[in-house]
């Protein structure tokens, strides 16, 4: 199967599943607007994705999308390692074209991974789970001052956010450079849409914690 | 303006393939800076057989920046800090009287060190075994307007012609992947009608050559575009996907 044995193959998976996850925290910061403007909209919502088949469904493609884009990250990482070699160079310099993210992506997806956690042990796990389970739920409002009534959330979450921005960032063109959507026009509009499109999702969700903090907290 | 500097040369020592490497240092007095990198390095030779110690063994051929045999990786950047010139072309006015210049081998997995600066390269000549050429007669040459090629496909097919196979991408990479040299030499046959006839086979062959050699995965940094020394384009890399990926989805 050549999206697990060749080089490229392995590339076209970390790109469909990462665009797929890009679509994902688009839809998630535009869904967190709604609480900004009406929290009763915003109550509408988390009833609408409650415990439906449909809101399951999604959620199992979408842990499989973070799932396999995390497994591939380790692997292609491993395998990169070993092809690196024991040696390394003892002078390194970064080509003023390169892009600090794009040298740094595990780890910056690992920030991201536990920021995940984080914000799925605080929400997830108190609303869709429980749920699941058959037990009773509050709604949407009431997480949101659960978790931003405290002031330590708002600094861990800009940390997890930015983390996001860079891994975008680079992420976004590069999807599109192995699916051999791009050319020498096509590469700067790409990087050019990529840091646009990290910095409107980057900013949604800053706003919108900010605001919960604000509201909540202070 | 001074002529001539004085500076301290680091330079890796490797008996052979097996044996431990280290850096030894060298104090080099008087260097003209008109002289090339690689005449400085013969003149370090000449002054280590004078005094009976084992000369640095590196590769070295044409010295005018065409054949690729030349392949230190000078001070952080393969071929030297100059961009756009291989190693033969680096000149000692690059330098500052006093530096600490530090010569590596490349260094990947798939690039063995032979000895001290010299590493086996025999991966890229497998990989265009696998498939970098055109396998039929193609006869003699018709009319010209027969088969008419654009200008950009012709000018893009011949600048992805002029990789010289030095490994400088695989060394710039952190990952050791070899994609900016196979997409050059996927390119300059994916471009011209000669070449289509057989394209599907050769990007899976040389492709699957490649995975098979230990290069690593591409994740688009750009350092080896960065550091190509015949400013060979990333596009390549993206043409090598599109071609790849549509000829897995047609079998």
């Amino acid at each position: 199967m050549w999206l697990t044995n060749s080089s490229v193959g392995r590339k076209v998976v970390m790109s469909v599943t990462g665009l797929f996850l890009v679509l994902f925290v688009t839809f998630h910061a535009l869904m967190n607007a709604v609480a900004v403007i009406s929290f009763d909209a915003y109550d509408a919502i988390c009833e609408f994705l409650g415990a439906n088949w449909y809101a399951v469904a999604g959620t199992l493609v979408l842990a499989a999308g973070f799932a396999i884009h995390i497994i591939y990250a380790f692997w292609l990482t491993l395998q990169n390692r070993k092809a690196r070699g024991n040696n390394r160079y003892a002078v390194t310099t970064k080509p003023k074209e390169v892009e600090w993210a794009s040298q740094n992506m595990l780890v910056l997806g690992l920030i991201v991974l536990c920021f995940m956690v984080l914000h799925l042990v605080q929400f997830w796990a108190k609303m869709q789970l429980p749920e699941l389970m058959g037990d009773h739920v509050m709604n949407g409002k009431w997480y949101l001052q659960a978790t931003f009534s405290h002031l330590w959330v708002l600094p861990v979450y800009l940390i997890g956010f930015a983390a996001l921005w860079f891994h975008i960032s680079h992420g976004f063109w590069s999807a599109f450079q192995t699916l051999g959507t791009a050319n020498d026009k096509w590469i700067p509009r790409w990087q050019c849409i990529s840091k646009w499109w990290a910095s409107i999702v980057f900013i949604l969700f800053a706003v919108e914690a900010c605001y919960f903090t604000w509201f909540f907290a202070l | 303006m001074d002529t001539s500097i004085s500076f301290k040369l680091k330079v890796w020592r490797q008996a052979n393939a097996h044996a431990e490497g280290r850096f030894e240092t060298y104090e080099m007095h008087d260097i003209p800076t008109d002289t090339s990198f690689l005449e400085m390095m013969d003149i370090l030779n000449e002054q280590l057989i004078e005094k009976g110690e084992e000369p640095v063994t590196f590769d070295h051929d044409c010295r005018e920046g065409i054949c690729g045999m030349c392949s230190l990786y000078v001070n952080g950047h393969p071929h030297g800090p100059a961009t756009g010139a291989t190693t033969c072309q680096l000149y000692m006015r690059r330098f500052k009287d006093g530096d600490t210049i530090t010569v590596e081998p490349w260094r990947s997995a798939a690039f063995p060190v032979i000895k001290d600066l010299m590493v086996n390269r025999n991966a890229f000549d497998q990989i265009q075994q696998a498939g970098g050429y055109v396998s039929f007669q193609t006869g003699g040459a018709q009319d010209a307007n027969a088969i008419p090629i654009s200008k950009e496909a012709a000018d893009e097919a011949m600048d992805s012609a002029t990789c010289i196979g030095c490994g400088a991408c695989v060394a710039a990479c952190k990952n050791g992947s070899a994609m900016l040299f196979l997409s050059a030499k996927v390119s300059q046959f994916a471009l011209l009608p000669q070449g289509r006839a057989e394209a599907k086979r050769r990007v899976k062959a040389m492709l699957a050559k490649m995975d098979e050699l230990g290069f690593g995965n591409c994740t688009n940094t750009g350092a080896c575009a960065a550091e190509c020394p015949k400013n060979i384009k990333l596009s390549n890399i993206a043409r090598l996907n599109r071609e790849f990926v549509c000829a897995k989805c047609s079998d």
